[in-house]
């Protein structure tokens, strides 16, 4: 019972007792008024949490607690959410489909637990300025952690942002946490052919019930890249900088996350950002990217195979993994070598052979920045010549999600030539010299 | 209006920095730092509660809409300060020194220690809340003889420090953020002023005591609520001093029976807040032709002007029965908080330029009767928010003190900052786990906890031959270390040191010099100088004034002063010649011309001589003269 276990759970349940309720703890020293609060999962189980009117929480030890008193039961509060009031009547219809990080919440400095705000309204009601940009629907698509996300939840999204376009929403905004934020983009933006409007992605790197957090902002950018972006595609919007002024706006392939706190965690690698949003303007920074299209070229091609595997090479590594992986059914793997595409020699002759049983093996590098150039050294020749195909500057997470994608919709005799195909700006034939490091300003 | 028998209910909270060597939940040190690497820019949003209250402090700050521009300098925040990585555990010899003080105070330990976030959305937190944790309740703090019972202690992080407040933004450095403080809170008590001031002092012995305070102005503040009998407290934030407690709490009581006295006034007018508060007039065309020029520069930016009406209130804005409390004082500085530059009351009309024909004009055109008075605002349309929260001020004038937060002038005067904040909104700090207070830890601080101040003084008066008073001085001053250092390592009498580290420097800041560039090393090194008969003690202070006014070191300084040490034998030779120029003088006053000779002497080898040396050999000298003559 919300968190408790053991004799102290016992204990509450005699006295009638919940987690919201209100208390007095009488131990050896002194009594207690307060509201109980939950215990958290791993906590230990010998203490009971007391939130004391001062607002301050502390641990009672259960043993010297001599008893126990209600005094208030508590009715958990309501949720009060204002009525959508849209400023215009000519505001265009965007949606916002979330996938489980929490953009929006309330705290319940009651309990000190956090509520996300999941519906239309609730988030209109904590983020307010939406309502000047559009008439905003929202969905629950899933409610999991990014890191349990999978090729199959792609799939769904992929189909649920389909529907929504086709149904002539303007604007299409998917909350994603930020873990894995980069994969998603890469696969909606293999799986979704000709969007007639930018689809786009964003997250937050600290969390919504905190002043500081950057959700609201990157939200709003959103939304308003969405509708009024004069490009196509799919793309990951997050800050820029670490302080709130210049969002950025990543081309869904090019994009990864390359800092674990950052508020500008995600960069466009092997790419300049698409375009930056700052002070309620967009700047197109890319002049290639796709227009927006009719809504009739819009395609979709949904399907991701699970069979596919990713594999870091890294010093004295054990070839027989490739093995293991071919025998557990496996059909293509896509491999991050060192430098310019590089593995030991004695990986050589195991990849050579699973290629020669069907499995379709790629190199990235895992330095992310650059391309990788497989004629320079032997060892490089060697990978040629045992079968594995180089991915240009394609990012190692792009192209595991590419190899999902192909083996999703097409025939195997089709995937060599797609994988090679620029599809959705995965490759780009120039890198450019650009100054300064990846952070920093 | 007699306040001499009048007491107030007074309630301490002490906040003092600890001295850990880093902070509270990252490993940076504790320096100030402020050179800007980057300036971080962030706004803040009040996140909403469960219920949808509203907390009128959050509602104030979030009205402002300010941006918070942040000075970040890699040698004293990392990214836990700038809000772009999560706190690092806690320090846990900042928890140690709170068990330690409660231990020392008699307080409950809290047995399993829970991270609260504390939302303040003023910009001082990069977070948008203060990290803080409660780690003992209960206990008594002993004062002179006064018990105080002490409510609570927790370990805080600090604020980051504000630079500046521009028009657009707060500018804040983060080097003070997450640096840790300890709060302790004590009861309200029934006090007078003076006795307040020893409490806190008291209080701030046993931190000082205990070796985990860190030392040094601005370490230490003060937050104190004062109420007057029946009314609700009005809360003081950060008084630094210490002297200035007592005149803090005075002028409070004063202002606030004051503010008693008119609520008083006015209903024995009869009067009632509703129909005697009138509501805003734009009264803009009134004054197309005016000669203020604060009305005309106003206008030209696009500003207006509004008036009230007050019915039976002519005269009350000008009132002050007290030193700077005036209802028209009160009414200013809160506009000022919100941001409102002018506010002019009828009472000190005509003025500011506004004629006595321009005062004809309001009069008639709100009603106002002979007894009655109005205000004018000059504002824009904007700010319709302080404009309202102004008039409600106006409207509490029926009712006495309110409860609002306060802060010091740094004269002893108290002024508006903001509206009281309602219940604290905290929740738990989820990235930091729950810390178990072990019975082997509470062992291992009841080693530090210290003996009582007497106790220490009384052996400190032993160790070194100091005076009572010296003693006292040296044990509350920031240089204790330094005076150990000295004693121990220098043939000076520890009485010297003791004087030039709490009298010298207390003489010499009351000059205006700013002291606060006299590190220890500084110092330490002009009392080697001296020890090694490099300098005199007399020169010590004008040294340590041209280190002040300078900044440069001691040794620079006695150059720059020509302070170059005299020898023996010149020294000798000049009393000599003095003696024999002024022969007729030592013959006819005799031993009595010893006074005017020092002086003489004295005059020319100030700094570069010792005082004892010259006068033993003056004595030798006039001895001499006067046996052979
Ligand atoms: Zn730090």
């Amino acid at each position: 019972m919300d968190g408790y276990s053991g004799a102290l759970k016992r204990l509450l349940e005699e006295n009638n007792v919940r987690a919201g309720d209100v208390i007095k703890v009488i131990t050896e020293e002194r009594e207690y008024v307060g509201t109980v609060i939950p215990r958290y999962e791993y906590a230990s189980q010998d203490f009971l949490t007391l939130k004391l009117l001062n607002g301050y929480n502390i641990g009672i030890r259960f043993d010297k607690i001599l008893s126990i008193k209600l005094i208030e039961k508590h009715s958990p509060p309501s949720f009060k959410s204002t009525l959508l009031e849209f400023k215009s009547k000519n505001l265009p219809h965007a949606v916002i489909v979330s996938t489980g990080g929490t953009i929006a919440s309330r705290v319940d400095y009651r309990t000190g637990g956090v509520r996300p705000a999941l519906s239309a309204s609730d988030l209109l009601s904590v983020v307010p300025e939406l309502a000047d940009i559009a008439k905003v629907d929202a969905e629950v698509l899933f409610s999991i952690y990014s890191e349990n996300m999978t090729p199959s939840h792609w799939t769904v999204l992929a189909r649920k942002v389909h529907d929504y376009v086709s149904k002539g929403y303007e604007g299409v905004v998917v909350t994603h946490g930020t873990d894995t934020m980069g994969y998603t983009a890469a696969a909606l933006s293999f799986a979704l052919k000709h969007t007639p409007i930018p689809i786009v992605l964003v997250g937050s790197q600290r969390s919504s019930d905190r002043p500081s957090s950057d959700a609201s902002s990157n939200l709003i950018s959103a939304m308003h890249t969405s509708i009024e972006a004069p490009f196509s595609g799919v793309y990951v919007l997050m800050h820029g900088w670490v302080s709130d002024e210049r969002m950025e706006v990543h081309l869904g392939t090019k994009v990864r996350k390359l800092h674990t706190s950052r508020r500008d965690a995600f960069k466009s690698v092997n790419s300049k950002p698409a375009a930056i949003y700052e002070n309620g303007r967009l700047h197109v920074i890319l002049d290639d990217l796709p227009k927006r299209r009719p809504p009739s070229s819009f395609d979709i091609f949904p399907n991701f195979d699970e069979r596919v595997a990713l594999i870091k090479f890294y010093p004295n590594m054990d070839p027989e993994i490739f093995s293991y992986l071919h025998g557990k059914g496996c059909r293509g793997i896509v491999l991050e070598g060192f430098g310019l595409g590089h593995v030991s020699s004695r990986a050589i002759p195991v990849l050579k052979k699973i290629v020669r049983d069907g499995v379709f093996v790629f190199m990235t590098s895992q330095c992310i920045f650059g391309r990788v150039r497989l004629t320079v050294y032997d060892t490089g020749r060697d990978l040629l010549e045992a079968g594995v195909i180089p991915l240009e500057d394609m990012l190692p997470e792009t192209a595991f999600v590419k190899l999902s994608w192909c083996l999703g919709n097409f025939g195997e005799d089709k995937v060599l030539d797609v994988m090679k195909a620029n599809i959705a700006y995965e490759y780009s034939s120039r890198t450019i010299l650009e100054e300064g490091e990846c952070f920093g300003k | 209006m007699e306040n001499k028998n009048f007491k107030a209910k007074v309630g301490l909270e002490i906040h003092q920095q600890l001295n850990v060597g880093r902070k509270l939940f990252c490993d940076c040190p504790i320096m100030e730092y402020d050179e800007a690497e980057h300036r971080i820019l962030r706004y803040l949003r009040p996140t909403q509660s469960e219920l949808g209250e509203v907390d009128p402090a959050v509602m104030f700050e979030f009205r402002k809409n300010k941006a918070n521009i942040y000075i970040y300098n890699s040698r004293a925040s990392c990214l836990v300060e700038c809000d772009e990585e999560p706190p690092h555990p806690i320090n846990m010899d900042a928890v140690k020194a709170a068990i330690t003080v409660a231990l020392a105070l008699g307080s409950k330990i809290v047995e399993e220690l829970h991270v609260m976030r504390k939302i303040v959305i003023d910009g001082s937190n990069t977070t948008g809340f203060q990290r803080t944790v409660l780690v003992a309740l209960d206990g008594v703090l002993n004062a002179d003889g006064i018990e105080v019972p002490v409510q609570t202690i927790s370990v805080e992080e600090d604020a980051a420090r504000l630079i500046e407040e521009r028009d657009d933004a707060k500018v804040f450095s983060l080097d003070r953020l997450g640096v840790p403080l300890i709060e302790i809170s004590l009861a309200p008590i029934e006090a007078d002023p003076k006795t307040v001031e020893k409490v806190a002092l008291a209080l701030g012995r046993l931190l000082r005591l205990t070796g985990f305070a860190a030392r040094g102005l601005g370490t230490i503040r003060q937050d104190i609520n004062i109420s007057i009998e029946g009314f609700p407290p009005c809360e003081v934030k950060g008084v630094q001093k210490l002297d200035l407690i007592p005149k803090v709490i005075e002028y409070e009581m004063m202002r606030q029976y004051h503010l008693y006295n008119i609520a008083r006034l006015l209903k024995e007018k009869g009067l009632d807040s509703n129909s005697s508060v009138g509501e805003y007039v734009d009264v803009t065309n009134l004054f197309e032709e005016t000669g203020s020029k604060v009305v005309r520069n106003a206008l030209d930016n696009g500003k207006k002007v509004y008036g009230i009406r007050l019915i039976g209130f002519r005269g009350l804005f000008k009132m002050e029965p007290y030193p700077n409390v005036r209802l028209g004082l009160e009414l200013a500085e809160m506009a000022r908080a919100y941001g409102l530059g002018g506010i002019i009351h009828s009472d000190e009309l005509p003025a500011y330029g506004i004629s006595s024909e321009d005062v004809e004009r309001v009069k008639a055109y709100l009603s106002v009767g002979e007894s009655d008075a109005f205000i004018l605002i000059l504002a824009n349309e904007r700010d319709f928010d302080a404009l309202s929260a102004l008039r409600q001020r106006m409207l509490q004038f029926f009712e006495g003190p309110v409860p609002e937060t306060r802060g010091p002038t740094g004269d002893g005067r108290t002024k508006y900052s903001r509206p009281r904040p309602g219940a604290a909104r905290m929740y738990p700090e989820t990235d930091i786990p729950l810390i178990r207070v072990s019975k082997e830890l509470i062992e291992e601080c009841r080693r530090f906890v210290p003996r009582p101040w007497n106790e220490v003084l009384k052996d400190y008066m032993q160790k070194y031959g100091l005076n009572e008073k010296l003693a006292n001085q040296i044990l509350d001053s920031a240089y204790l270390g330094l005076f150990e250092r000295v004693c121990s390592t220098t043939r000076l009498s520890p009485t010297l040191v003791a004087v030039v580290l709490t009298e010298h420097l207390v003489n010499i800041s009351r000059e205006g010099l700013d002291i606060s560039i006299l590190d220890e090393k500084r110092l330490f090194e002009l009392f080697q100088l001296l020890d090694s008969g490099q300098i005199s003690k007399e020169s010590v202070i004008d040294i340590l004034r041209c280190m002040c006014k300078e900044g440069i070191s001691a040794s620079d300084c006695i150059r720059r002063l020509g302070l170059k040490p005299i020898t023996e034998e010149e020294l000798a030779k000049m009393v000599h010649d003095t003696v024999l120029s002024n022969r007729s003088l030592v013959e006819s006053l005799r031993e009595r011309s010893f006074g005017p000779l020092m002086g003489m002497l004295m005059e020319k080898v100030r700094g570069k001589a010792d005082g004892g040396k010259v006068s033993r050999l003056l004595k030798e000298e006039i001895a001499r003269l006067l046996q052979n003559t």
